[in-house]
């Protein structure tokens, strides 16, 4: 290599750490990869939360399709998610919705899901915030899409709206529908 | 009169200073069976990452869910678990980001190997343009009586020049003065 070409060889190192710091200017640290993805639902069984005799296990999240919510009356962007939670419940049939509610108080739950509609099908209390670790949950609220052989095969942190949806749901809603 | 109300002030302030922490820390008082246990938990507390924080580590973040996994990592030693186990434990629920120290495989190897050879790749680098300026300058040349002389004339044409330029200086100086 002749000395001019040698020259350039720190100008194009600094241009490749140029492009992997605009990479990761590109990324968001908030999404952390979720480990899982792509496996089996944890065991569990939890009380129901309007049945506190009654208990609700991963058998019951089998044999079709589930989008498990993490919520609690304590947060915010809950708040702000759940109409549109009750109105995608309402528009595919197909999904059952459950709803975990998450380090809250059972009551201010119930109260909450009667004044502004229940979207989900089943209601799992967990006050503890055991069923939330079993389930990588860092906070709320967080979906999981859990396709009908109760395999978790996204999670989304953070509000859904109507982008997110048809961004990220609905194509892969389509590809478990194609594929079950 | 004035002065001992300021010292009243101050003492106030310290006190409340002092005992806020104090006040916190009873928040989670923690019984364990032994030191060794303790010295267990405040050792993973210090290297696991918190999931829901971007920096911080378990004992340092007062997010909800850093409270709920120091109960969980206090519960699993008190139980026997291994630390490699509790690791094990939180690294299937919230994978390796909550490990400060990421395990060594296939897709850490550059975050482990990358900076040692960095330095190493400098290192060598600078010791091959050391050896290349040190080859350049350490090189005399004989110079024959001809090329001395002109040499010589040069060095003279150059220093004459300089002290012309001096003394030239030094006249506009008295003129403007």
């Amino acid at each position: 290599m002749s000395n001019r070409a040698k020259l350039f060889i720190p100008v194009a190192f600094f241009f490749v750490m140029l492009g992997l710091l605009f990479y990761g200017l590109g990324q968001n640290p908030g999404e952390v990869p979720s480990a899982l993805v792509n496996r089996p639902l944890p065991v569990f069984e939890e009380p129901d939360l309007f049945d506190a005799t009654a208990t609700i296990s991963n058998e019951q999240l089998k044999g079709g399709i589930f989008l498990v919510n993490v919520w609690g009356t304590w947060c915010a962007p809950c708040h702000a998610e759940h109409p549109y939670l009750v109105e995608i419940s309402e528009r595919e049939k197909d999904i059952t919705f459950v709803g975990v509610n998450y380090n809250d108080v059972a009551e201010d739950a119930r109260e909450f899901l009667a004044e502004r509609g229940n979207p989900f099908k089943l209601n799992i209390s967990d006050d503890d915030g055991s069923l939330g670790i079993d389930f990588g949950v860092a906070g709320a609220p967080e979906t999981f899409l859990i396709d009908a052989t109760g395999t978790i095969r996204y999670k989304h942190v953070g509000v859904i709206d109507n982008r997110v949806w048809e961004d990220t749901f609905e194509p892969l809603l389509a590809e478990i529908r194609r594929t079950q | 009169m004035r002065i001992s109300m300021l010292i009243k002030a101050c003492v106030l302030l310290l006190s409340v200073m002092w005992l806020t922490p104090a006040a916190a820390a009873a928040i989670e008082e923690l019984n364990f069976d032994n030191d060794e246990q303790k010295a267990r938990y405040s050792e993973l507390i210090a290297e696991l990452r918190c999931p829901k924080c971007l920096n911080s580590n378990l004992a340092g973040s007062d997010a909800p869910i850093a409270a709920d996994l120091r109960a969980k990592i206090r519960e699993q030693i008190l139980a026997g678990n291994s630390d490699r186990e509790i690791e094990d434990y939180l690294v299937e629920r919230y994978g390796e980001f909550v490990l400060y120290k990421p395990r060594l495989h296939a897709g850490t190897f550059a975050l482990w190997f990358g900076p040692p050879l960095l330095l190493l790749a400098g290192l060598f680098i600078l010791r091959r343009m050391l050896a290349a300026s040190r080859q350049t300058a350490v090189a005399p040349v004989d110079l024959n009586a001809q090329e001395q002389q002109q040499l010589n004339a040069l060095l003279k044409d150059t220093s004459a020049g300089n002290s012309s330029d001096n003394s030239s200086d030094k006249k506009a100086g008295t003129d403007n003065g």
